[in-house]
């Protein structure tokens, strides 16, 4: 009876909706890529939906290597337009997008993203040094001319200055771009700072890409927590144990102040104001990408990308500033090189 | 006959008074029933607690603040030639309308007597980013509201609702940069005084996701849609796919080492974990296939690879459970296989067939798992898809999906939406199981 319909009826269907994936035409600007960026980006793309008459961009998240892996894929109505990235992009990202095509890439850097160490609201409150979390993290660290496992189990064992309170700290795992730049500005600075460098390349005889490799090395005993997800597991980690430390966006950190309270490093508390200014040591900057293949050809595209660094936008007064991002102090440059379409090799 | 007691001389002691053996059996049934008893007294409770947990954090995602607002369309702001020219009114941006919105407050604050030392633009903290794009909007749409005062309801920023839903309290705003106590007071006057109040949100369910900074605004209703699509590619897909496998099965197919084999492996695919499925999906349908990412098409055909071995399980059972007496009946009046399966094997195992593929479809609309992998999260369902077409391909959320990204948030407020989605998604899983369970009792044959 019916069955027999019912397969006719839906082959037919499929074969209209196959139809209609062939004559598809794209009229949104298409973007992937970082989720540090993902709230910005979708910030700015929601007010441009409500400011134009295009449709409002497709935002997506997956990773900067991810985003940029997909930027590269090569140039048409099938690829991606902008690929945001927490860090800049890589010489062999550049070859592989050339290899396929993409030659002709826009960097636009949109602002600065603090990161914050924090812990729970109602215990000890803490002034850090990177030293400080050298010492603490480290796999081993040099005593009396040799390499030993890291004795410290308390953070007044590292600084007297600091509470006495059991080392535990939930950082960033390392597939998330945040860990890189944890492992430089607070693991590597720290190191070089405390003097642990200079005596690492005495006990290793100079090798100075071994001695870096030793300072990154975080402690394996359960001291160190690698977090894969995102923020928001690590939060529910400092809530199930309070003694923990949390490595955060300042973004994260200044809407959930109710339930986290923010150490300072080197004595500077990380703010807006702070970190544009550089006095708060440990922050990023944060970048997108944009094919200019694909400028006049996609609706909306180039719109979109002035719109996103415009001074109401990404400016010290704009939403993104609002929502913890750090505006660039150079905005104006970056708008320049939006406006005439400036492509990374010609700078 | 008349003396029974005689009659039993072997079993010792009276039948009214239980010995210590039957004693130890009896308390040994109490014991077994209480065991049973206590289990589903566990299961309550953790079912009671479920509930209780969803709907006490969920409820309130339903009710969301708004603050009317009398705002003054300036002509001087919005049309400074004054000829109602459509295209120079669009060119006013969102942040054109700011200082009007700031304009509005000052003078809300000062009629109704309150004093604060917040400045107009400390003062829109109270209000969600949305608002400016809303009274945009309606002067796009009507251009001659320029130059009146018109009344607008607008959505309170998510901590002020917080603030009104006791999710915010005084001492957690001590740090915030976004409200402080001052803007509370203000909000208490404005609540006596009717300018604030708190509302049945009707745009949470049919509403589009927002983003990070106005979690006020975001609405489950994109990735309802999301998720209707997908279950009409599964349907589409599964119930005949299924039927037909299931009848060559079970009324054609003779039995064979291969038929046993293939038995086997559909029992086995009903037992494999959905996220494999998401594998395959990458795998097939977007890397090899280059089918769009995160869309529902995508999605219904994974969802349909897992709800198959289930629609051809239950279609199987339906089937076999119409009594063989039919078919032959049907045969020995001359029908031929085929007529006897579809003009009376199949219509009788149809409530069966139709009962399996609504909880099959059910499960697959709960599932999240397969969509992780196909890229449905991590994306931002802002636009209603534009047609049938662009409903299948476009990218789009799907309910489990929007649930798990909004628990990711940073503000806490999308937190409150999660569990709010999670009633949603419910809903519609219970009613679909109903309709089965009513299709099954209604329609349903025994012999």
């Amino acid at each position: 009876m019916s069955f027999v319909k019912m397969t006719v009826s839906s082959a037919a269907l499929l074969a209209a909706t196959a139809g209609f994936a062939a004559a598809q035409g794209r009229d949104n600007v298409q973007v992937a890529g970082s989720s540090t960026v993902l709230p910005y980006a979708s910030i700015v793309a929601e007010a441009f939906g409500e400011n134009f008459d295009f449709p409002t961009p497709v935002v997506e998240s997956g990773g900067s290597s991810a985003g940029l892996a997909r930027f590269c894929e090569g140039v048409g109505e099938n690829t991606i337009d902008i690929a945001n990235a927490s860090r800049p992009i890589r010489e062999g990202e550049i070859e592989t997008c050339a290899a396929n095509g993409v030659s002709e890439i826009i960097e636009v850097r949109v602002g600065y993203d603090g990161i914050v160490f924090a812990s729970d609201i109602d215990g000890e409150s803490f002034a850090f040094t990177p030293a400080d979390w050298y010492e603490a993290l480290a796999a081993e660290i040099p005593q009396d001319g040799a390499l030993v496992e890291n004795p410290n189990t308390s953070w007044a064992e590292v600084n007297a200055d600091l509470p006495d309170q059991e080392i535990l700290a939930f950082i960033p795992g390392t597939k998330h771009g945040t860990r890189e730049v944890f492992e430089e500005k607070v693991l590597l600075a720290g190191c070089e700072e405390s003097g642990a460098y200079e005596q690492i390349l005495e006990i290793n005889g100079g090798d100075e890409d071994a001695a870096e490799a030793a300072c990154i090395e975080t402690r394996t005993d359960g001291v160190s927590v690698d977090i894969d997800g995102d923020y928001t597991e690590t939060l529910a980690r400092i809530e199930a144990n309070p003694q923990g430390l949390g490595v955060f966006g300042l973004s994260f950190y200044e809407n959930n102040t109710d339930s986290l309270q923010v150490a300072t490093m080197n004595g500077v508390e990380p703010t807006v104001e702070t970190i544009a200014s550089g006095d708060y040591p440990v922050s990023r900057p944060l970048y997108f990408y944009v094919k200019k293949a694909h400028l006049g050809v996609i609706p909306g595209l180039q719109e979109f990308v002035e719109f996103f660094v415009a001074d109401e936008i990404a400016g010290p007064d704009g939403p993104l500033s609002d929502y913890g991002l750090v505006s660039d102090p150079e905005l104006a440059a970056t708008q320049e090189t939006v406006a005439n379409g400036t492509t990374m090799g010609a700078m | 006959m008349t003396d029974i007691s005689n009659d039993t001389p072997a079993r010792g002691g009276s039948l009214l008074v239980t010995d210590a053996r039957t004693k130890r059996r009896n308390r040994a049934e109490t014991r077994f029933k209480a065991y049973g008893i206590a289990a589903l007294a566990v299961g309550m409770a953790f079912l009671v607690a479920l509930l209780w947990a969803i709907l006490s954090n969920g409820l309130t995602a339903f009710s969301q603040t708004y603050v009317q607002l009398d705002v003054p369309l300036l002509e001087e702001k919005l049309d400074k030639d004054g000829d109602r020219d459509p295209d120079k009114i669009a060119k006013v941006s969102t942040f054109g309308y700011k200082p009007l919105i700031e304009a509005a407050l000052t003078d809300l604050v000062a009629r109704e007597g309150i004093e604060t030392e917040l400045d107009g633009k400390a003062l829109t903290k109270i209000l969600s980013d949305s608002a400016a794009a809303k009274i945009r909007d309606r002067v796009l749409a009507d251009p001659s509201l320029i130059g009146q005062t018109v009344s607008f309801d607008l959505l309170a920023s998510s901590r002020v609702d917080g603030y009104l839903k006791g999710r915010v309290s005084r001492e957690s705003l001590a740090r915030d940069k976004n409200l402080d106590a001052a803007h509370l007071d203000l909000v208490d006057t404005l609540r006596e005084a009717g300018a604030v109040e708190k509302r049945f949100n009707l745009a949470f369910i049919t509403g589009a996701d927002a983003s990070d900074s106005r979690p006020e605004q975001a609405g489950i209703g994109v990735a309802m849609l999301g998720s209707f699509f997908m279950m009409l590619v599964v349907l589409i897909l599964s119930l005949p796919i299924g039927v037909a496998a299931s009848i060559y099965l079970e009324e054609f197919a003779p039995q064979n080492r291969l038929t046993d084999l293939i038995e086997v492996n559909i029992s086995n695919l009903a037992a494999v974990p959905s996220i494999v499925f998401g594998i395959l999906g990458l795998a097939v349908f977007i890397q090899f296939m280059h089918l769009p990412q995160s869309a529902p098409l995508v999605g219904g055909l994974v969802l349909t690879l897992m709800t198959l071995p289930t629609i051809i399980i239950s279609t199987r059972a339906a089937l076999k459970s119409v009594p063989p007496s039919i078919r032959d009946a049907a045969l020995g009046v001359g029908a031929s296989r085929m007529q006897a399966v579809t003009h009376h094997v199949l219509p009788l195992a149809m409530p069966g067939i139709l009962t399996g593929t609504i909880l099959g479809l059910a499960q697959a609309l709960g599932e999240t798992a397969p969509l992780l992998l196909i890229g449905m999260v991590g994306y931002i369902a802002t636009n209603y898809p534009d047609g049938v077409a662009e409903g299948f391909l476009a990218p789009n959320s799907a309910m489990p999906a929007q649930i798990y990204e909004w628990a990711k948030r940073a503000d806490p407020a999308f937190y409150e939406r999660a569990w709010g989605g999670i009633i949603v998604l419910l809903a519609f899983l219970l009613a679909m199981n109903l309709i089965a369970v009513l299709l099954r009792r209604r329609f349903e044959r025994r012999w």
